[in-house]
């Protein structure tokens, strides 16, 4: 089952990497991965993506908490949340455009004769089913900010 | 007094109470050893290479309970130090790892020397740190000897580029009242509602075992365990890393349990009903199987680190909280119950556990025995080692079988005397340990016991012994091959011995020794097995190195069934399948 875990993290240099670093150590995979600062800078949020069982996910938490830069850590997908990825595509003309962009929330940054750049957002899941739709023979160039959320509701993950 | 970054470094270390630096020093780290030069709080020990450096400063940490400290210069010495930071962290033994690094200029440049520490030590510390602003080192300093010695214990690794000691710079010390990390708070309390579920199952229970690792040792919560088990008398059994948590000569003590622990122990984990787990990790060394651990029993687990519990075996009450905390609440709990244990229901159980122990337990008294083989057992040089120092030594070993019949037949009845690296299993681990110990605790008697495979891993630090008069006793059980790959061949290769002998090639060990410094003797009959003992003990002021000659065919038994086995499934010997 794919999992959205949340992460405060302090902002200094080669925090990032223990966490990247603790998946592979452990033997579990990042689908997606989405970092900045946030609120005084201190410190960053993560979001990682990952796929495996309640337990596998469980020894995931716990193992990155015990990492001495985490703050604090979450599985989102354990309650109900918000889940959402941004993107930018890159594609050769493409008669579903228009539904996809109504869709997804949108926006054409260039359009000429041999490529378009749009950028689109929404939940992951229809994100994959945009790209499918695209097609291959269309697409050229896909960057992906990786999944975002938030808890719903008044619940937060904050310091 | 303003301080360059070498000399406060060195005042730091001196305020955090750091008697001893084991390391050895290289042009990224001159400034720092400049600065050692200078002082006279702690004492630099060098060491003949920096893998011994931090076997000997975790060897220190392990007797004292103090945290050990390394000194290593950048690239090759930082990469040296790899094996000792990977030893301590697997045992969660607390160090404070100093590593010279490259100038803040250079680094990135495959500059000469230069490999990123903070890179390649990151899987096997708690933490680490580089230091960016000189002003910073005293806080970092006192920042990873909390991190180091709290929680979970651990080593902690400070890189330091050469230009942040330049001696021509100079800052304020500061040291703070205490260390406070937002992102690091270690559970000390456990929680009042899981010791009343705990108390209540081991007041219920019909064939309890407590199960007490390392974590006992690391949190000095052996009195808390000796006095739990006043109480409930119940049967002990102790990890490899947990012996002398209990002490061995007690009734109710089973002796050691997992891959080669006593036929009794593994029996009652197996059998059991509620097994107290105490600073212990069901490590694949235990547990065996998983899916096939302990069918009956309900799970207390004891750890002061959560991502230990649940993580092979599911604890039905997992308790997160420092040990002797712990142990102490279940204690007061205990005493408050209205419950009572069952002790018909427990005195059944117990003369079960005597009944296995005749059937198939170890023998301790193999030493006063005639045997067949012409040739010394290695489980009796263990016996007349025990007997030699009346059972009072500190112990360190290697790797191998020489190992595991130190943890089977020296009964070690205090915490801390027994020193080895039980997680990662690191050949070359002994020797510099002892120095360790030895110098905490210079008048008693501490013994590296040791395979003629192992000693030569790390032989080098004969020469620290000698430099620093470390009048360590080494025992050598030479039955020359790689005994424990060895075993596994004759039992899982048919016999075929690749790469595990080298007796053709071996040094003269006495030779070896003696030119180094020190005092060698070597012993091939049984004859002289004890007079060769009594003689390396009463020469108190010289290292001496004791080569014993074994039966090679020797096999360590038990030894659990694999794949695919249980804890109820072992070899009792070579051909005994129970």
């Amino acid at each position: 089952m794919k999992r959205i875990i949340s992460i405060l993290i302090e902002n200094k240099p080669g925090a990032l990497a223990r966490v990247v670093g603790l998946f592979h150590q452990r033997g579990y995979n990042i689908e997606t991965l989405n970092v900045g600062p946030v609120f005084d800078g201190s410190y960053s949020r993560m979001t990682v993506t990952t796929r495996g069982s309640e337990h596998d996910v469980e020894q995931i938490t716990k193992q990155i908490n015990k990492i001495i830069d985490v703050i604090k850590v979450s599985d989102l997908t354990e309650g109900d949340h918000h889940e959402y990825e941004f993107i930018m595509i890159k594609f050769k003309q493409s008669s579903k455009i228009q539904k996809i962009l109504k869709n997804l929330n949108g926006k054409i940054h260039e359009k000429n004769k041999d490529a378009m750049v749009v950028s689109a957002w929404g939940p992951s899941s229809d994100i994959e089913v945009a790209i499918k739709a695209i097609g291959k023979v269309n697409l050229l160039e896909i960057a992906r900010s990786g999944s975002i959320g938030l808890h719903e509701g008044t619940k937060v993950l904050k310091i | 007094m303003k301080l360059s970054g070498g000399d406060l470094l060195m005042r730091a270390l001196k305020d955090e109470g750091v008697k001893f630096i084991f390391g050895y020093p290289g042009g990224a780290a001159l400034h720092i050893y400049d600065s050692i030069f200078k002082q006279k709080a702690c004492e630099h020990i060098l060491v003949r290479h920096e893998q011994g450096a931090t076997h000997a400063a975790d060897g220190y940490s392990r007797a004292t309970g103090k945290p050990g400290v390394a000194l290593v210069t950048s690239g090759p010495g930082a990469t040296n130090a790899i094996t000792g930071l990977a030893t301590a962290f697997m045992d969660s033994i607390p160090l404070v790892v100093i590593s010279g690094q490259v100038q803040s200029h250079l680094i990135g440049t495959d500059s000469f020397q230069e490999t990123d520490m903070i890179g390649i030590s990151r899987p096997i510390v708690k933490h680490s740190f580089i230091v960016q602003n000189t002003k910073d080192i005293p806080r970092i300093v006192q920042e990873a000897f909390h991190i180091a010695t709290t929680g979970r214990p651990g080593p902690v690794v400070i890189d330091i580029p050469k230009d942040k000691t330049d001696p021509s710079k100079l800052y304020e010390y500061k040291r703070a009242k205490e260390i406070s990390l937002r992102s690091y708070q270690p559970q000390i309390l456990p929680h009042p509602g899981q010791i009343k579920k705990a108390c209540k199952n081991i007041l219920s229970a019909e064939r309890p075992v407590i199960y007490a690792g390392g974590g006992v040792i690391l949190g000095n919560a052996h009195k808390e365990l000796i006095a739990l088990n006043k109480l409930i008398k119940v049967p002990v059994t102790n990890t490899l890393m947990g012996l002398g948590a209990y002490p061995a000569n007690d009734k109710y003590f089973m002796g050691m349990l997992g891959m080669h622990g006593t036929y009794q122990a593994n029996m009652a984990m197996h059998n059991a009903d509620v097994i107290i787990a105490i600073g212990a990790r069901f490590d694949d060394r235990i547990t065996n199987t998983p899916s096939l651990f302990s069918p009956k029993a309900r799970i207390i687990h004891i750890d002061v680190d959560p991502a230990s519990i649940s993580k092979i075996i599911n604890a039905d009450i997992p308790i997160v909280g420092q040990v002797k905390e712990s142990i102490a609440a279940l204690i007061k709990e205990i005493k408050r119950s209205k419950l009572k244990i069952d002790s018909d229901a427990l005195d059944e159980w117990n003369s079960q556990i005597s009944t296995w122990r005749a059937k198939h337990g170890l023998d301790h008294e193999l030493y006063l025995k005639k045997n067949k083989s012409k040739m010394i057992l290695p489980q009796v040089v263990v016996q007349e080692l025990y007997h030699a120092t009346n059972g009072n030594a500190w112990v360190t070993s290697d790797v191998g079988q020489h190992q595991m019949f130190v943890a089977q037949y020296y009964h070690f009845n205090k915490p801390r005397r027994w020193v080895n690296s039980g997680g990662l299993g690191t050949m070359g681990f002994g020797l510099p340990a002892a120095m360790g110990v030895k110098l905490a605790f210079p008048k008693d008697e501490v013994v590296c016991v040791t395979g003629e495979g192992s000693i030569q891993m790390c032989i080098q630090e004969l020469s620290t012994c000698l430099q620093y008069n470390l009048p360590i006793k080494i025992i050598n059980i030479n039955n020359e091959a790689l005994g424990m790959v060895r075993q596994w061949q004759d039992m899982n290769y048919g016999g075929r011995h690749s790469a595990s002998t080298y007796a053709d090639s071996l040094p003269d060990f006495v030779k070896l020794t003696q030119s180094y410094g020190h005092v060698g003797l070597k012993v091939t009959k049984k004859s002289q097995l004890k007079k060769t003992l009594e003689k390396a003990f009463a020469m108190k002021d010289r290292l001496v190195f004791v080569d014993v000659y074994v039966d090679p065919n020797e096999h360590v038994y038990p030894m659990l069934v694999a794949p695919n086995g249980s804890m109820k499934d072992m070899w009792i010997s070579k051909n005994t399948k129970v």
